[in-house]
């Protein structure tokens, strides 16, 4: 299972029209990803670093390339088949949380699973087994407005693995906490990677989430211009 | 299912801004139901003092009598044919005789009908019995609003005037043997009341008649030659035209308070989607499709239609209750509105009406609130979660 292919991405390419001009976030790349990996994407603010997770994460369409993730070709889809990839398969954690602001916790972790039809007495048991995963299983009542920045990211974490999706897309998630909650975020992830095996792809320039990578893939305007395993300085083996 | 759910906790995480939306839409469906009610127990009021006092279930016009032209009266009598002169005799129906005269109160002519009725009948609810009072000369029974008119009160007496078939004119003193109070205009207005036997005397036509009322129940006889029959509807068709007119007012106030609604749900409803784009994203990187965000949406925009509904309910019924309960007193100068009415309204609501209203809130404000969430079809989740508006 390690060394199934989880996304394939084939001479990518995503242009965005800019007034007359135009734009190349994304400029024929050419990726594999495997399961089981723990890998992210680095450069320079507007390198294309959101646009690959976004193709990637059937949110957005490639201009040309092809994308196989899971699977399936992202361009071939139709909205409604992308929805369902999304909801059955794919995890998304973003900088900014995201949080359902009416929900609580438990209920932002349970959202997933009443989209999947879960019956509630599994559902009630994931959502307990996520929340305990991330360290909140005692704040499961709480509204977003009442979690600091680190909780709510860890209740992101919890809503975006609660499913056991095999692939999780983490946009920039340490971008707006300190050092203290990043570390204890990323031990989380790295945690859950080693423990349910579910493959992580970050877009970062944080050296704090750089340091738990396995694999590093830089872009320079919107072209790969280095791919390196990286041998995770930070301490992986300690639990969430 | 989720999506209702998620609706029904968005509207209530809004807060007073739902509240006040809702509350708008209610005082719509409150204040159109209130009007409708009123107007409904004017209509019903009116129509059954009407009935009472004046139509009875119906009446035999002499074939010449338009109510409408009062020169068609010195035509409009005959004698009474056997079959009416024979419900006359059962108490099933009764004669009137109308005249034009004039009268003399200080000293002024005015020109006023002379109408002629059985002092012993029942068919109409009004006291002409008073007309049998021994040794008062020529009675005559009057209206109050006529009585204040031209300022005569019972026990008066004022000449009255009047043209035989000859066409020589005639007067005698009469005396008013009693001021009637009633609120039905047509049994009032400028006209006198005499015992039937008299008038037929005055005015040399014994046995006549220019109609006959039956009494409120009875089975009409197909009227015989020289004479038409007039049910009911046909009386009634005037006040019911008359209470129409007085209905435009709900319309008005539903279509007011209706829109005024409408407009504060879509402004909420495009302002939403423009706040809450980021969330948007969110939903459909969780696995919402667009159509699930645009019903998400649509609904959170019609359930203000069935707070409304809910909070109409809360505060509306039992006000609306209240008030056709207690009625409420007819407010000065509405005496003049044409209509007849007691001294106190007793709205009576139409349960249809109500239910009409509300249903058509709850579709008005689906349309409006789907109206701007089309345009979240248009917005790419990519943007939406960078929390850019396309
Ligand atoms: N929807 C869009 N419309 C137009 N241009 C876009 C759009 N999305 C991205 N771009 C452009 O594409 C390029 C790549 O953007 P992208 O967001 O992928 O960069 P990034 O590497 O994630 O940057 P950052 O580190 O700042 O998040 C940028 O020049 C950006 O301006
Ligand atoms: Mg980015």
């Amino acid at each position: 299972m390690a060394d199934e292919l989880l996304i394939r991405t084939e001479e990518l390419v995503k242009v965005f029209p800019m007034g007359r001009s135009e734009v190349r976030a994304l400029n024929r790349v050419s990726l594999d990803f495997r399961a089981g990996e723990f890998a992210g994407l680095v450069g320079p603010s507007g390198s294309g670093k959101t646009t690959f997770l976004n193709v990637v994460g059937s949110l957005d369409a490639p201009t040309s390339g092809s994308a196989e993730v899971l699977g399936r070709r992202i361009e071939g889809l139709s909205h409604r088949e992308a929805a369902d990839l999304r909801n059955r398969s794919i995890g998304f954690i973003f900088q900014t949380f995201n949080l359902l602001p009416v929900y609580t916790a438990y209920e932002n972790v349970e959202f997933p699973l009443l989209l999947l039809r879960v019956p509630a007495a599994q559902r009630r048991r994931m959502v307990m087994d996520a929340l305990e995963w991330v360290g909140l299983a005692d704040r499961s009542r709480s509204r977003p407005a009442q979690l600091s920045g680190g909780e709510s990211q860890r209740v992101a974490i919890a809503r975006a693995v609660v499913k056991r999706p095999p692939l999780l897309l983490a946009d920039e998630p340490t971008a707006n906490l300190d050092a203290e909650n990043s570390h204890h975020i990323l031990r989380t992830m790295a945690a859950l990677n080693r423990e349910l095996g579910t493959t992580f792809l970050f877009a970062t320039h944080d050296e704090k989430v750089i340091a738990y990578l396995h694999r590093k893939i830089t872009l320079v305007d919107g072209r790969v211009e280095r791919d390196e395993p990286l041998t995770p300085a930070a301490g992986r083996e300690t639990g969430p | 299912m989720i999506t209702l759910r998620l609706a029904l906790r968005n509207i209530l995480g809004t807060g007073i801004r739902a509240w006040l939306n809702a509350f708008i839409i209610s005082i719509a469906l409150v204040a159109s139901s209130w009007n409708q009610g009123v107007v409904a127990g004017m209509d019903e009021q009116a129509a059954r003092a009407a009935r009472d006092l004046e139509y009875g279930g119906g009446q035999y016009w002499q074939e010449s009598y338009d109510p409408y032209d009062p020169l068609t009266l010195e035509e409009a009598h005959s004698p009474l044919p056997e079959e009416l002169r024979r419900l006359v005799n059962e108490g099933k129906a009764t004669a009137v005789l109308m005249m034009q005269g004039s009268i003399y109160p200080q000293g002024r002519m005015r020109s006023i009908l002379l109408k002629g009725i059985d002092p012993r009948q029942h068919v109409l609810d009004f006291p002409t019995s008073a007309l049998s009072a021994a040794g008062a000369g020529l009675p005559a029974l009057i209206g109050g609003r006529f009585a204040r008119a031209v300022d005569l009160a019972r026990g008066d007496t004022v000449t009255l005037r009047w043209r035989e078939p000859g066409g020589a004119f005639n007067a005698e003193d009469a005396t008013i043997v009693h001021v009637m109070q009633t609120t039905l205009a047509a049994i009032d207005n400028n006209q006198a009341w005499l015992p039937l036997d008299r008038l037929q005397e005055m005015a040399r036509l014994p046995g006549a008649a220019t109609l006959v009322v039956l009494a409120p129940g009875t089975a009409p006889l197909s009227a015989p030659p020289g004479w038409v029959f007039r049910d009911p509807d046909f009386l009634l068709r005037d006040l019911r035209e008359l209470v129409k007119t007085k209905s435009v007012g709900r319309v008005v106030l539903l279509v007011i308070f209706l829109s005024l609604g409408m407009l504060a749900i879509f402004d909420t409803q495009v302002l939403a989607i423009f706040r809450r784009r980021r969330e948007i994203g969110t939903l459909v990187a969780l696995g919402f499709t667009r159509g699930q965000v645009v019903r998400l949406f649509t609904l959170e925009g019609a359930l203000h239609g069935v707070l409304a509904v809910l909070l109409g309910a809360a505060w509306g019924l039992p006000l609306l209750w209240l008030q056709a309960r207690l009625g409420f007193a007819v407010p000065p100068g509405t005496e003049d509105m044409g209509i007849s009415i007691g001294e106190r309204i007793y709205p009576a609501y139409g349960a249809g009406y109500i239910l009409g209203v509300a249903v058509l809130s709850l579709a008005v404000t689906t349309v409006v609130s789907l109206l701007p969430s089309r345009r979240i079809a248009r917005l790419k989740p990519t943007d939406a979660l960078r929390g850019r508006a396309s």
